[in-house]
């Protein structure tokens, strides 16, 4: 990085026997440059700002001094260790209800929607037109507790499975983890659905009536042509579902209760009410450390370095 | 480094946006990513940027008023919380304030909601820089700990003639502000409890016990995020004056509301959402603000609500005017100006919330005979004697009881 700083290397027309193609050496440099400045300015900064904040120690009125205070990560850490764990299980169940519900989307849209194809892409992504609130408070209307939804589910005792898995309480979806995690799967269906529709629109078709001539049913052809090739588009997904899910707090605070709130809601509770900064900040990077080294894991695991 | 020559370097950067293996990969970018921010970083960086101590040595500066030269003042309000005329774009009493005195008001409503208020002007306030704003308007509790950051100017008394002799007993001499030297009330707000009929089938609610106790209310009851009003409530209710308790009180109150957490009873901890679920049927009770409540019932009657005999909380909304405000002048006109009686009647009959004006009553009577009888709007003797406000925290206390607050409603 350091090296956009410098100046331009020296014109070196002047010497004859390098014509002036060196001055290629430095183009995608150049080219870089406004991407690295908006990295610098909009992440990196930020960056150094709150890992300085979350060292700090102080009141508002005595004003906040960087004390090298980093017990306060491992008092986070301590303290809010049940909302890490909510915010990861929320995110990975809402990450395997977007697989299953987005991969069969996916396919259809890559290879049977026909003339279709737009229409149903439009649908897909038609919500993102609407802000992202407006979409969740939906939601309380679709689970409200007289609504037809919920009337549904408890004429056919769905909910007294689910409330005996924890997951409901009593005969209300709202204000329980079902809820959140409904809400959680709807909003990021997108971010998944699309990487996996870029991967499977991709494949040859004629991959498949090759594998139909070697006397693959439809399965084994799924199992061993189609999924396999559709890898980048699931790793993608996945991880362009789980990360926002994981530190999402809208979808806590709306659809949940206290027994449902995630590390987000702790970290924007920190912040803008109790008005600790330092704890804020350290739990951003708990947060961010976490979720950095669960996706290094998972992108060794499966094996995937090119993202779609 | 490898010099690339330009006709190999085209390909080069073709493999790259190909995805080939010599492209540009996540993780090498990644790797110069951070290994960059860190050398950008380094442990100096980390150390430089404290953030300075509130400016208690700048409190109350004011830039030079601009108010002679420029007609204008820029009025942060929160969304609708002014009278709106029937085309929906123009407000009446803003109209008439810019018909008499010449002034253009700048309005803005880009408040909405306490804490992230604060949180957006803070920074330039505690640089001691102008936020823009020339008026504000937020909670008492905001309102104390902006003045005790000194982050607010002090008011001229001779630009606020009517402010002083209109404004209600009731509101004159806060603990966070004696005799009013920073702000004036915008509006005041009661803290009820309100009910919807249907949802709550017979059972009756009458007081903040029954709303944590009531087993045939389990998990349709609702509470309020703003910590003052939920601990408030429960404190009277335990025969507590909210004015002044102890920290065993407050740690009583919290461990009476945590138990009803604990069995389900509270379904949510909310802000202004509770209206929906309320008017749902979603929650059958809540703590509720008073001028949401004559909303509310207007819209649906099922909806109603009671005073609970152990009393109830009045807070209030507050104008201030925060430091380097250029049109200070001019702002503390537009104060005075809605503490005559009739725009302040105006203003009540919109919004529905107490009105802070002596007279008011009056003209709100001829303007809205029902809104001037509704004890919401204008209290009676009985309703404000039973009125309490929360006492004025400190710093420390602030934030100890917030956290508490905070640790209760889950995170």
């Amino acid at each position: 990085m350091a090296v956009v700083t410098e100046a331009p290397p020296p014109l070196t027309s002047t010497s004859p026997d390098k014509p002036p193609r060196r001055r290629g050496r430095w183009t995608p440099y150049w080219l870089l440059l406004p991407g690295i400045l908006w990295l610098v300015v909009f992440f990196a900064l930020p960056m150094i700002y709150q890992a300085s904040t979350s060292v700090q120690t102080g009141s508002l009125e005595e004003g906040y001094k960087v004390t090298w205070h980093f017990a306060t990560y491992w008092d986070a850490l301590s303290e809010y260790w049940p909302q890490f764990l909510r915010s990861v299980l929320y995110a990975a169940a809402a990450t395997v209800l977007c697989l299953l519900l987005g991969y069969p989307l996916a396919y259809l849209i890559a290879f049977r929607a026909g003339r279709w194809r737009n229409l149903i892409m439009i649908l897909v992504i038609a919500p993102f037109f609407t802000s992202f609130l407006i979409r969740t408070l939906a939601w309380k209307t679709i689970l409200a507790d007289g609504g037809p939804v919920v009337a549904t589910l408890n004429a056919l005792h769905v909910l007294d499975v689910t409330s005996w898995l924890g997951w409901t309480s009593g005969d209300r979806v709202l204000a329980t983890p079902l809820a959140v995690v409904c809400g959680l799967t709807y909003n990021f269906l997108p971010f998944m659905i699309l990487p996996l529709y870029t991967s499977l629109e991709r494949i040859d078709g004629r991959l498949h009536e090759a594998a139909g001539d070697l006397y693959a049913r439809p399965f084994t052809t799924f199992r061993k042509v189609t999924f396999p090739l559709s890898t980048p588009g699931v790793v993608s997904g996945t991880l362009l579902t789980f990360i926002p899910a994981a530190g999402d707090y809208v979808n806590a605070d709306l659809l949940g209760s206290t027994d449902t709130r995630m590390v987000g809601n702790v970290i924007q509770t920190q912040f803008l009410r109790v008005l600790d900064y330092p704890t804020a900040a350290a739990l951003s990077f708990i947060l961010m450390a976490a979720i950095l080294f669960m996706v290094t894991f998972y992108i060794r695991r499966s094996g995937t370095e090119d993202l779609v | 480094m490898e010099q690339y020559e330009a006709d190999r370097l085209f390909p080069a950067l073709k493999r790259s946006q190909s995805g080939g293996r010599a492209s540009l990969g996540r993780r090498s970018l990644l790797r110069a990513a951070t290994g960059g921010a860190f050398a950008l970083g380094g442990l100096g960086a980390l150390s430089a940027c404290g953030i300075p101590a509130a400016g208690k040595s700048q409190g109350g500066v004011s830039a030079s008023d601009h108010s002679a030269k420029e007609k204008v003042v820029n009025f942060s309000n929160w969304p609708e919380y002014i009278d709106i005329d029937k085309s929906g774009k123009r407000h009446p009493t803003l109209d008439a304030f810019a018909a008499r005195t010449g002034i253009d008001v700048k309005y803005t409503e880009d408040i909405n909601d306490n804490n992230e208020f604060f949180g957006k002007v803070k920074p330039q306030l505690a640089a001691g820089q102008d936020t823009g704003r020339d008026l504000i308007n937020v909670t008492d509790w905001l309102a104390a700990r902006l003045i005790r950051l000194g982050w607010v100017q002090k008011l001229d008394p001779a630009n606020l003639p009517n402010a002083f002799a209109h404004l209600s007993a009731q509101f004159r001499d806060p603990d966070w502000d004696p005799g009013r030297a920073y702000s004036y009330p915008w509006q005041g707000i009661s803290t009820v409890i309100a009910f919807n009929k249907k949802a709550l089938d017979g059972i009756e609610v009458k007081s903040v016990s029954d709303l944590l106790d009531n087993p045939g209310l389990k998990g349709r009851v609702g509470f309020l995020q703003e910590m003052r009003d939920s601990v408030g409530m429960t404190l009277l209710d335990m025969g507590k004056d909210p004015a002044r308790f102890t920290s065993d009180d407050y740690d009583a109150a919290l461990a009476r509301i945590q138990k009803a957490v604990d069995k389900g009873q509270i379904r949510r901890f909310t802000g202004n959402d509770y209206t929906s679920d309320l008017t749902k049927g979603d929650l059958a009770a809540c703590i509720a603000w008073g001028g949401d409540v004559v909303q509310l019932k207007a819209d649906n009657p099922d909806v109603d609500y009671i005073i609970p005999d152990a009393g109830l909380i009045t807070s209030t909304d507050n104008l201030l005017i925060p430091n380097k405000a250029r049109h200070k002048t001019n702002a503390e006109r537009l104060i005075d100006f809605y503490f005559e009686p009739k725009p302040a009647a105006q203003l009540s009959a919109y919004i529905n919330f107490v009105c802070p004006v002596d007279g008011g009553r009056e003209e709100l009577a001829k303007i809205d005979k029902a809104a001037a009888d509704n004890p919401l709007i204008v209290p009676t003797k009985a309703v404000a004697a039973k009125s309490h406000s929360f006492r004025s925290l400190s710093d420390k206390e602030e934030a100890a009881y917030e956290g508490k607050f905070a640790k209760l409603t889950g995170a």
